[in-house]
């Protein structure tokens, strides 16, 4: 076996065409469980983590340019600001060592239905940047997920980075799973709301073959918000309102039974997920409009 | 493949290191360095912690190749002589070591915590802990070390700063 260390992304890309079947690593923590337990023996690794390209974040016209190889301890100390529902999710990923190493970038290269920077990813609409010696494409995160641990990455393609609209308005994150640390979520949901375009965005994560929007929750929701002049009297939505919202989201869901919980423990705590943390983001947006006022 | 790195402030070189290896059976097999422990060899555990580029990771997860080159500090390398660190002191002294084997885990990453935030509190260290499982003390004797180590740490920062009786310390 051998171990490709390219320094640029071109380099990385050359060597990635010219050997598809490279396996690339970042920070190790899904790969090197793979390897250490024999469950996977590839002809070669790619080791991503000297390409600096990918180590960077910047932020352009209100759109933070996140490089695959950020991790979630930098996405934490940085980014809580601007993205603070994909910061709330990193503080959920396992353990400081694991955020110290784990990527955003290799959580989509996994592409697992757990993954935990899914579903705020899909609730702020971010795009996916993949690459190859071809060129390059974006690709709408809700699409970037085509299957269990599948993707739309084609073999010579690499991720380079993912493109996250700056927060308009309060994001939020919830995690079911059975302690604070080092856990798989048995399921999770990630909420955002956009006050200046009156928009809703949703992420289910653990409780279909892939991460997804729950597209009919997010409608309704904006919808209901707007009927009532909830987006300018700020006033709390109706209880009504709040439960449907809660019911669409657990129905955009399409669970299984497995270790981790039951099919209808996921849809039931994914009702209340979706209650809870639309609450906590009305909170928030009465919070922030005193603090303007005041 | 050849394999080197510097380990506790000396370059160390590996001859016939597979690519696909742990830096931590890099460190333990070949350079002979068993202090870092391989329990689960799949991130859970944190007993092979070590710093890695002044950042505590999973050795167990790190593929040898990924640290060509890089800085490696084991537990090995924070006692100065035999001189032990304060938060190795402050295990021994709380009977924070049972078995031992989840220890200089517990200890890299204590050590790494102190350093950010000398004087944390129990929220913080349980945090900072999370990912390092002991299976024999019940943890509340490593939380007792933890606070005892700050104690400790702070007390040596102050004779530090203060200058004169700071016999041991080194420039
Ligand atoms: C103990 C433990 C706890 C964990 N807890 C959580 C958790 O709570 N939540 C969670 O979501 N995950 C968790 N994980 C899984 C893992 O940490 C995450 O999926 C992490 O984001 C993987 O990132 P990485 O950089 O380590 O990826 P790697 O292991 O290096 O790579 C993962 C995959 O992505 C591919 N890849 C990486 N970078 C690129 C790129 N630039 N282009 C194309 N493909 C790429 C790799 O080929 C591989 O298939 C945990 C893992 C462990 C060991
Ligand atoms: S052996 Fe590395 S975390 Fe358990
Ligand atoms: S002392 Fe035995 S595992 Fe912690």
């Amino acid at each position: 076996m051998e171990m490709v260390q390219p320094t640029t992304w071109a380099d990385a890309l050359a060597a990635k065409a010219a050997d598809p079947e490279l396996l690339p690593i970042a920070g190790g923590t899904d790969v090197m469980v793979e390897m250490n337990f024999d469950r996977r023996r590839p002809t070669g690794l790619l080791d991503l983590t000297r390409v600096d390209e990918l180590r960077i974040w910047s932020v352009d016209s209100g759109t933070v340019a996140l490089g695959a190889g950020v991790t979630y301890a930098e996405v934490i100390a940085d980014l809580g600001q601007l993205l603070p529902g994909l910061a709330m999710a990193s503080r959920t990923v396992g353990s400081p060592q694991i955020r110290n190493r784990g990527t955003v970038g290799g959580n989509l290269g996994s592409a697992s239905p757990a993954g935990d920077a899914h579903p705020p990813l899909l609730a702020s609409r971010a795009v996916v940047e993949v690459a190859s010696v071809r060129g390059s494409r974006r690709i709408p995160v809700h699409e970037f997920f085509t299957g269990v641990k599948r993707s739309a990455l084609e073999p010579d393609e690499l991720i380079r980075a993912v493109h996250v609209p700056a927060a308009t308005g309060p994001e939020q994150f919830s995690k079911i799973g059975t302690r604070n640390a080092m856990v798989i979520a048995v399921t999770s949901f990630a909420l955002a709301l956009d006050p200046s375009e009156r928009r809703v965005g949703t992420g289910v994560g653990s409780a279909a073959p892939t991460p997804r929007r729950a597209l009919e929750a997010e409608e309704y929701l904006a919808d209901a918000l707007e009927t009532a002049g909830c987006w300018e009297s700020r006033e709390h939505p109706a209880t009504s309102v709040v439960r449907r919202f809660g019911e669409l989201v657990a129905e955009a869901a399409s669970p299984i039974d497995d270790v981790r919980g039951t099919a209808d423990y996921r849809r039931h705590a994914l009702a209340v997920m979706a209650r809870r943390t639309l609450t906590w983001a009305w909170d928030e947006l009465r919070d922030d409009d005193q603090e303007v006022a005041g | 493949m050849r394999m080197s790195c510097r380990v506790n402030g000396e370059t160390r070189t590996a001859d016939d290191v597979w690519p696909g290896e742990s830096l931590l059976y890099v460190l333990r097999e070949r350079l002979g360095l068993p202090g870092a422990k391989n329990a689960c060899e799949q991130g859970e555990c944190g007993s092979c912690t070590v710093y890695l580029d002044g950042v505590p990771v999973c050795s167990c997860l790190v593929a040898a190749g990924q640290a060509e080159g890089r800085e490696v500090v084991t537990v090995e390398g924070l006692a100065e002589g035999e001189r032990l660190d304060p938060v190795q002191e402050a295990f021994v002294t709380a009977g924070a070591v049972q078995c031992g084997f989840c220890t200089p885990g517990l200890v890299v990453a204590a050590h790494d915590l102190l350093q950010r935030d000398p004087d944390p509190t129990d929220a913080d260290i349980r945090e900072a802990l999370a990912g390092n499982l002991c299976r024999c003390t019940g943890y509340e004797k490593i939380l007792d070390a933890v606070r005892l180590a700050a104690d400790l740490s702070g007390r040596a920062t102050a004779r530090a700063d203060t200058g004169p009786d700071n016999s041991t310390g080194s420039a």
